[in-house]
C-alpha cells in the first residue's frame, strides 16, 4: 500500500518496526499515510460503522456464549437466566439483539451508498463483489442467530427457511434432512447452528480484511465520482476521517442505545419470547424486518401469479421460482457493474438514474411492508409487481438509462471542485 | 538420484515425463484422497443413528368422533388424524376430477374413506396447516389452511390453492385393529 514510511524516534517502535513492520501498516491502512480523497461526504462514515457494530457483536456474542445452553429443553430459560440472572445480562443480550439490526441499517445505507456514487464501477467490481458475499455471510449469521433463543419465531422461521432447500428438484429433502440432522428442526439443529453463529462472523471478519485490501488499491470513490489525480486531490486518513468516523459513531452510538435502553424490544416479534413448540405454528409468521423485501420475493411466486404461470411454470413449480426469486434478489447485486453501463460514476450527473435510483429505495421499502403482512389480498397482487420492479430495476431499467441517459459533466478533479466551491463561498 | 543421472546422461525427455508422470499420479491420489477425507465431514451432519432409530408410533382411534380430528406425533412431526363425515368425504371424492397442483385420487391417499391420517406439515415450507380444531380457518376448500403463505387443503388433505406444490404426505400406516393404527 501507498504512503512513505514514517520514521520512530521511540527506540521501542524502532526496534518492533525493523521486526515487524506493524506500525507502518497500520499508518498505511488508516493512518496519516493512508490518502483519501479529501471530498468524502457523511455517506462515508457507513463502512467504518459497520466494522465498529462487528466488534461490538463479537465482543457481545463471546460473552452470550459463557451463559448460554444451545440445547432445546434448556436454550429458552438459559436466555431468560440472562435477562434475569445474569449481572448485566440483559445490557449484553439487548446490545447484541439491538446489533443485529443496527448491522443491517448501517451496511443497507452502506449498499445505497455505493449505488448512488457508482461506488462498484471499474476498477472497483471486486471490492463490490466481496461486499456482496459479506452481506450473504451477515444474512446467514443472523438467520442462526436468530434461532438460538428457541422462542416460536425462532423455531418456525428456522422450519421455513430449511425447507426452502426441499424446493431443490431430487434431492431437496436429503439436503433438508442433512441440515437438520433429523426429520424436523430440533436439539441437532439448534447445535450446529449455535457452532455455525459462533464460526461465521469470524469468516465474515476475514471477508472485510479482503474488501478493505481492494478498497485500499485504488483508494475510496467519493461523492463526485472521479479518480484521484494527484496529491492534491487527498487528504490523509488521520486524523482528517478517523475524526469525522468519530463524530459520526457518537451520532450512531445515541441512535443505538435510544432502542437497547428505551424500546430493546421494538425490532423484535413478541411470539419469540414464547418457547418453541414443534405443534403449533404460530398465526403469522415474520422473519426480522431486514430480510422482509426479500421474504416478499419469495411469497411472490404463486401458482396464481401470471409471470409464473406464463414463463416458469413450465420448468419448475411455484415454490422452487420463489426460492431461486428470493436469491436471486441478492445475488442480482452483484452483477451491477455490469448491468450499469455508465462511465459516469456519480448519480449527481445523472438526473435519470438518480430518479430511478429513489424509485428503487421506495419500491425495496414497500416489499418491506409486503414482508410483513399476511398472504392476502390486496398484498398479494402488490408484492408480486413490486417484485417484478425490483428485477426489472436491474434487468431493464439500469441497463438502458445508463447507456441511454445524457449525463452531466463531472469537474475535471477533486481540487478543482473543492478550490471552487471555497471561491464561490 | 539415478534419475538425475540419467536425465543428465542425455535422456532428458524420459526423465521429464517420468517425473511428470509421479507428479501427475501423486497429486492425483493426493486430490482424491482429500476428496474421500471430506465425507465424514459432511455426512456427521446426517440424521445420527439414534435419530434413525425412531420407532414407529401406535395411536388409538376410538376416541375420535365423527368430524373431529387428532394430532399424533411421529418422528417428532405432527400427524393428523380426521374422522371424516360423509359430507367430507362425498366432497373430496366429487372433486377427483377437479385441477389441481398434484393430481390425485382421494381413493389413493387413504385405507378406509372415514379415516384420513396425514402428516400434518405444509408441503411449502413446512408450517402446521390450521384445521384441526373446529374453530380453526379451514381455508376455501373446507379441510386445511397454512396461515404462513396461505395454501388450500381441501377435504382429502390435497392442494387446491396457494404456493405449496405437493398434498399433505400420507405416511406409511396400518391398522392393527379395527379401532388401532400404527404409523411408521
Amino acid at each position: 500500500m501507498s504512503g512513505s514510511k514514517i520514521e520512530f524516534k521511540n527506540p521501542v517502535l524502532k526496534w518492533v518496526e525493523y521486526r515487524l513492520p506493524i506500525f507502518s501498516f497500520i499508518d498505511s491502512s488508516v493512518g496519516s499515510g493512508y490518502p483519501t480523497p479529501r471530498n468524502l461526504s457523511y455517506w462515508w462514515n457507513f463502512g467504518s460503522l459497520a466494522g465498529i457494530v462487528l466488534a461490538i457483536m463479537v465482543v457481545t456474542g463471546i460473552v452470550l456464549a459463557m451463559h448460554y445452553t444451545p440445547h432445546v429443553d434448556y436454550a429458552f430459560l438459559s436466555v431468560e437466566r440472562i435477562m434475569r440472572d445474569v449481572n448485566y445480562g440483559w445490557l449484553i443480550r439487548y446490545l447484541h439483539v439491538n446489533g443485529g439490526s443496527m448491522f443491517f441499517i448501517v451496511v443497507y445505507i452502506h449498499m445505497f451508498r455505493g449505488m448512488f456514487f457508482g461506488s462498484y464501477k471499474e476498477p472497483r467490481e471486486l471490492l463490490w463483489i466481496i461486499g456482496v458475499f459479506i452481506i450473504l455471510a451477515m444474512m446467514a449469521t443472523a438467520f442462526m442467530g436468530y434461532v438460538l433463543p428457541w422462542g416460536q419465531m425462532s423455531f418456525w422461521g428456522a422450519t421455513v427457511i430449511t425447507n426452502l432447500f426441499s424446493a431443490v428438484p431430487f434431492v431437496g429433502e436429503g439436503i433438508v434432512q442433512w441440515l437438520w440432522g433429523g426429520f424436523s428442526v430440533d436439539n441437532p439443529t439448534l447445535n450446529r447452528f449455535f457452532s455455525l453463529h459462533y464460526l461465521l462472523p469470524f469468516v465474515i471478519f476475514a471477508l472485510v480484511f479482503v474488501h478493505l485490501w481492494a478498497l485500499h488499491e485504488h483508494k475510496s470513490n467519493n461523492p463526485l465520482g472521479i479518480d484521484i489525480k494527484g496529491p492534491q486531490d487527498t487528504i490523509p486518513f488521520h486524523p482528517y476521517y478517523t475524526v469525522k468516523d468519530l463524530y459520526g459513531l457518537g451520532w450512531f452510538m445515541m441512535f443505538y442505545l435510544f432502542f437497547v435502553f428505551f424500546a430493546p424490544d421494538f425490532f423484535g416479534e413478541p411470539d419469540n419470547y414464547i418457547e418453541a413448540n414443534p405443534l403449533v405454528t404460530p398465526l403469522h409468521i415474520v422473519p426480522e424486518w431486514y430480510f422482509l423485501p426479500f421474504y416478499a420475493v419469495l411469497r411472490a411466486f404463486t401458482d396464481e401469479f401470471w409471470f409464473f404461470s406464463w414463463f416458469m411454470s413450465w420448468v419448475m413449480d411455484a415454490k422452487l421460482a420463489g426460492v431461486v426469486a428470493m436469491f436471486a434478489s441478492v445475488l442480482i447485486i452483484a452483477l451491477l457493474p455490469w448491468l450499469d453501463g455508465n462511465k459516469v460514476r456519480s448519480m449527481r450527473f445523472r438526473p435519470l438514474s438518480w430518479m430511478f435510483f429513489l424509485i428503487f429505495i421506495a419500491d425495496c421499502i414497500l416489499l418491506g411492508y409486503i414482508g410483513a403482512m399476511t398472504a392476502e389480498e390486496p398484498y398479494v397482487t402488490i408484492g408480486q409487481w413490486a417484485t417484478l420492479y425490483y428485477f426489472a430495476h436491474f434487468l431493464v431499467i439500469v441497463p438502458l438509462v445508463s447507456r441511454l441517459e445524457k449525463t452531466g459533466q463531472p469537474p475535471e478533479s477533486i481540487a478543482a471542485a473543492v478550490t471552487k466551491k471555497t471561491e464561490e463561498v | 538420484m539415478t534419475d538425475t543421472a540419467s536425465t543428465a546422461s542425455g535422456k532428458p525427455e524420459e526423465g521429464e515425463s517420468r517425473r511428470d508422470f509421479l507428479l501427475l499420479a501423486t497429486s492425483t491420489v493426493g486430490a482424491v484422497g482429500a476428496t474421500l477425507a471430506v465425507w465424514p465431514f459432511v455426512d456427521q451432519m446426517n440424521p445420527a443413528a439414534d435419530t434413525m432409530a425412531l420407532s414407529s408410533t401406535e395411536v388409538d382411534l376410538s376416541p375420535i368422533e365423527e368430524g373431529q380430528s387428532i394430532t399424533a406425533v411421529w418422528r417428532g412431526k405432527p400427524v393428523f388424524l380426521r374422522r371424516r363425515t360423509a359430507a367430507e368425504i362425498e366432497q373430496a371424492t366429487k372433486d377427483d376430477s377437479a385441477s389441481m397442483p398434484d393430481p390425485q385420487t382421494d381413493a389413493a391417499r387413504v385405507q378406509k374413506p372415514e379415516w384420513l391420517i396425514m402428516v400434518g406439515i405444509c408441503t411449502h415450507l413446512g408450517c402446521i396447516p390450521l384445521g384441526q380444531k373446529a374453530s380453526d380457518p379451514k381455508g376455501e376448500f373446507g379441510g386445511w389452511f397454512c396461515p404462513c403463505h396461505g395454501s388450500h387443503y381441501d377435504t382429502s388433505g390435497r392442494i387446491r390453492k396457494g404456493p405449496a406444490p405437493k398434498n399433505l404426505l400420507v405416511p406409511p400406516y396400518t391398522f392393527v385393529g379395527d379401532e388401532t393404527i400404527r404409523i411408521g
